[in-house]
């Protein structure tokens, strides 16, 4: 039996129905991020499992028990939210403290398990500072200190990294995974940022317009998308518009050049059109690169993004992007040059919405 | 750079001249007045130093007045802070349709400053001896008001008069406080197991603590000195502090105009001392803030 | 949820009961005058009154004159404070709130002993004096709320950066006082003027201690002397509150449209 289980949830707010019949299984100690733009209905599923929310159908279970109609403070869940919302009038002592005195621990025990948390974020020198002398990431750090102090069952994360810099942001994520694989705690992470998301989960869920396009690990998210949906919108996956030449063989027309997918097209017609996805990583313009297929396109444009070199080319009506890692002797292709990426085959994925 | 100081000094001199009219103003008008008052309390009529006068507000007639003011006073700015809290509470969290807020808050600007005279006619109109209320409880239940010792002219109907402008005025300033309670904060208490109750006891007031104090301190101040409504509510019958003053001043009732001095001291005295307070509460409340 | 709905309909509910029925009891207690009917006797006898005519004009004079005055004063300090002098702000500020804390009768109290007709400066010496000394008492009274709102409407403008642009353009301070600096933050004037204008038109203490013929001591006077006409005066001094307020937040919401420009 999984740890957590939403089945059939729907959410509506008055005449928009903002989640259409999800179903999920979550098993203990997983850590699941939900990935999606804004308005994707992530952000209301978490607040459902909290119980902020009231589905308008559907049941939550957790460890085996129906929390549907449970009050947020019955549930035994911890949360951290997107604006850290430390109480201002508190320490971080008493931050830390707060779920363990309202469910009336004695003073003793408190204070031992606020010292076991602040360690774990290595705050404990600033136990007895106020919210507003602290930096967006300690705040949010105390944040996940305090939520998993009454050891909850399961925690959640409401984009919590979202309001700070870019750095903090990459370490504390990596610091939030590593706590919740020493706690085992299973984790619910809403986020919009997909490198987050493929860095730090055990499996995402793909949200779109209220429902789940696609529940799979970091890898197959991202190597395997099954909708157009989701390979726009976890890496900058290109999408090819193709026509189809001959569905057996496998060949298709990209502009007015021909080429052959390893993937089967077969059960589509001649004349179609289909959409291709290609990772810009996957291609070279190396001569010497493996690989059996060729694109002819105009650059269109170079960018230097540090680590690696982004070329826009155009083939037919598309517009191609591919990356390059950086080396000092790297000639930069120039704009309205012809050049000719080079692929694998296999590397090209059929989009079958 | 030899040339840069007295062009700085003149500079100076230009910028402090700025301010000089409000300077000359506030001294004129406001604040020698006021230190006038204080030191002629410490005078005698003959010019001579003293704390007789300081002495002599100890007599039953004036300590009465004070007593009276300060009940007044405390009990119309507590009573107004607690229906201000409960309304601005409903329009801000009672999830109630936004017209009632605006509605609310458009009534209480209005309500905040319709004070004076005229709220003393309208009071005697309500709750007068052929007020609205007071004939409707004798004509339709058979009850009089005034035989159960309700009087308007006297502390209770001078403290129901005057939360009539002191809850608006918690409304106005409290609803931006109640605004200013993030919604997580409620959330973040409410999923680590915190009632709703434990919410308020713990993170709400304590969060509201110095605007409601600030506020409730303004309200006795406002109401410690005010004198017109009273003064038309019960003419000169209720021996309260601004009344007694204000006798003291047209017809020196008290047969020493230097007492005047000490009265009006006095009275500085006490809003001055609640003023302290609200500064020293503030401080020890806003620890946690910027 | 349920419950706490039913607790904010319930405050609502004891709010409009304790507003409304003091407001509903003076309008049906005006309407009283004549014996077995409604009526707006009352009314007509207010208005047909000499005295109320006069006295009214009086204390609408004066409190233009409190609004000119005053604004000429606060004005130009809130700039000066906000541009060359912002180490004062605290101290400027403190002044302005002084008035919220002593009571209006200990202020006019020093006036009398300050400025009786035996001193330097007998300001109650002569009528014309006397009627100086109320307009600036009635300045000092309204200062917090004028301070205030032009101070507001100043931040909201960034006044240093207007006068830096109009300096630049060569302008001079009358200039920039009069052309940049009041037509922007003429919002934050007009609320000031409005609320300062709600305040002196019915004011008592000031008025009937330098024994001056304003609305405010009429208003007492009536009220000691007749039964109808006070409450048709109440419903009129409250609709005259209701028409400032309303006034101040037509001009907000003036302001903020014209605000948009810079």
């Amino acid at each position: 039996m999984p740890f957590l289980a939403l089945a059939n949830i729907k959410k509506s707010f008055g005449q928009t129905q903002v989640v259409h019949d999800f179903n999920m299984a979550i098993e203990k100690g997983e850590f699941i991020s939900f990935l999606g733009p804004s308005g994707c209905g992530k952000t209301t599923i978490l607040r459902m499992i909290a119980g902020f929310e009231q589905p308008s159908g559907g049941t939550i279970h957790i460890n085996g028990k129906d929390q549907t109609r449970l009050k947020p403070n019955q549930r035994n869940i911890g949360m951290v939210f997107q604006a850290y919302a430390l109480f201002p009038n508190m320490t971080v002592f008493d931050n830390v403290a707060f779920g363990l005195k309202v469910a009336g621990q004695p003073k003793a025990e408190i204070e031992t398990r606020v010292k076991e948390m602040l360690k774990l974020i290595h705050l404990e020198h600033l136990a007895d500072r106020y919210p507003y002398q602290m930096s967006g990431g300690q705040q949010q750090r105390v944040a996940l200190a305090r939520a998993l102090a009454p050891k909850p069952q399961v925690l959640l994360l409401d984009e919590p990294l979202s309001a700070l810099d870019a750095k903090i942001r990459v370490s504390l994520r990596e610091e939030i995974r590593q706590i919740q694989r020493q706690l085992g705690i299973t984790t619910v992470f809403v986020t919009h940022d997909q490198e987050e998301a493929l860095s730090i989960s055990d499996r995402i869920v793909v949200m779109n317009a209220g429902r789940a396009d696609q529940i799979g690990t970091p890898s197959d998210i991202y190597n395997r998308p099954t909708t157009r949906f989701v390979a726009s919108f976890v890496g900058t996956l290109n999408i090819i518009e193709a026509t189809i030449v001959d569905p057996a063989a496998g060949t298709v027309m990209i502009g007015d050049q021909t080429i052959a997918l390893r993937e089967s097209i077969a059960d589509k017609t001649g004349g179609e059109t289909i959409s291709l996805a290609l990772r810009p990583e996957a291609g070279s313009l190396s001569e010497s690169a493996k690989g059996d297929t060729a694109l002819t396109g105009k650059v269109v444009s170079a960018n230097f993004l540090g680590s690696v070199v982004r070329t826009r080319i155009a083939v037919g009506k598309n517009t191609v992007s591919f990356d390059m890692f950086n080396s000092p002797d790297l000639v930069m292709p120039a704009p309205d040059e012809v050049v000719t990426l080079r692929f694998s085959a296999g590397d090209l994925l059929v989009i079958r919405d | 750079m030899s040339t840069a100081s007295p062009f700085i000094d003149r500079r100076t001199i230009i910028d402090w001249l700025g301010i000089a009219p409000f300077m000359i103003f506030a001294l004129m008008f406001l604040i020698v007045p006021t230190l006038y008052l204080v030191t002629g309390a410490f005078f005698n009529a003959e010019g001579q130093f003293t704390f007789q006068n300081i002495a002599d507000l100890f007599t039953p007639t004036i300590l009465s007045a004070y007593w009276i003011s300060i009940k007044v006073s405390l009990a119309s700015s507590l009573g107004g802070a607690l229906i201000g809290f409960a309304l601005a509470w409903a329009i801000v969290l009672g999830g109630l349709p936004s017209w009632i807020r605006n509605g609310l808050l458009t009534f209480s600007g209005v309500a905040s400053n319709f004070a004076g005279v005229p709220l003393a006619f309208a009071f005697i109109a309500t709750l007068g001896r052929t007020g609205l209320v007071t004939v409707f409880l004798r004509d339709w239940f058979g009850f009089n008001l005034y035989s159960t010792g309700f009087n308007l002219l006297s502390f209770f109907g001078l403290t129901i008069t005057y939360m009539f402008f002191q809850i608006p005025l918690m409304v106005l300033i409290l609803t931006p406080a109640l605004d200013g309670l993030k919604k997580e904060w409620r959330e973040a208490s409410e999923i680590l197991g915190a009632s709703t109750w434990q919410y308020w006891r713990m993170i709400g007031l304590p969060i509201l603590w110095p605007s409601l104090l600030g506020t409730s301190l303004l309200l006795f101040a406002n109401a410690f000195g005010a004198i017109a409504t009273a003064y038309a509510l019960t003419g000169a019958s209720l021996n309260i502090v601004p009344i007694l003053l204000y006798a003291q001043i047209r017809g020196d009732v008290l047969h020493n105009p230097n007492l005047g001095y000490a009265l009006a001291l006095g009275m500085i005295v006490i809003t001055g001392l609640s003023n302290v307070l609200y500064i020293w509460l503030r401080m020890r409340a806003e620890r946690w803030q910027k | 949820m349920k419950m706490s709905k039913f607790f904010a309909w319930l405050a609502i509910a004891v709010g409009v009961t304790y507003f409304f029925v003091p407001l509903l009891g003076t309008f049906e207690f005006s309407l009283r005058m004549r014996r077995g009917e409604y009526s707006l006797d009352a009314y007509g006898s207010v208005f047909s009154d000499v005295q109320f005519q006069q006295t009214f004009g009086f204390s609408m004079l004066m409190a233009l004159f409190t609004i000119a005055f005053g604004m000429l004063l606060v004005v130009p300090t809130a700039y000066w404070v906000r541009l060359r002098l912002p180490q004062m702000r605290p101290f400027v500020e403190f002044v302005t709130l002084m008035p919220l804390v002593i009571p209006a009768i200990v202020i006019v109290f020093g006036y009398l002993r300050l400025y009786n007709s035996s001193s330097y400066i007998p300001f109650t010496g002569s009528t014309f004096g006397t009627n100086i000394l109320l307009v600036m008492s009635y300045i000092t009274l309204s200062l917090p709320y004028m301070y205030r709102s032009v101070d507001t409407a100043m931040r909201t403008i960034d006044v240093r950066t207007l006068t830096e642009a109009a300096e630049i353009l060569g302008a001079k301070w009358p200039t920039i006082l009069f052309k940049c600096i009041f037509p922007n933050v003429m919002s934050g004037v007009l609320s000031g003027a409005f609320i300062t204008f709600a305040i002196v038109i019915g004011e008592f203490t000031m008025a009937a201690l330098l024994n001056r013929p304003a609305f405010g001591p009429y208003l007492q006077l009536v009220g000691a002397n007749k039964a109808y006409e006070p409450s048709a005066l109440a419903i009129i001094a409250f609709a005259i509150t209701w028409l400032s307020m309303g006034l101040i937040q037509l001009v907000s919401r003036f302001g903020k449209l014209t605000q948009s420009r810079p």
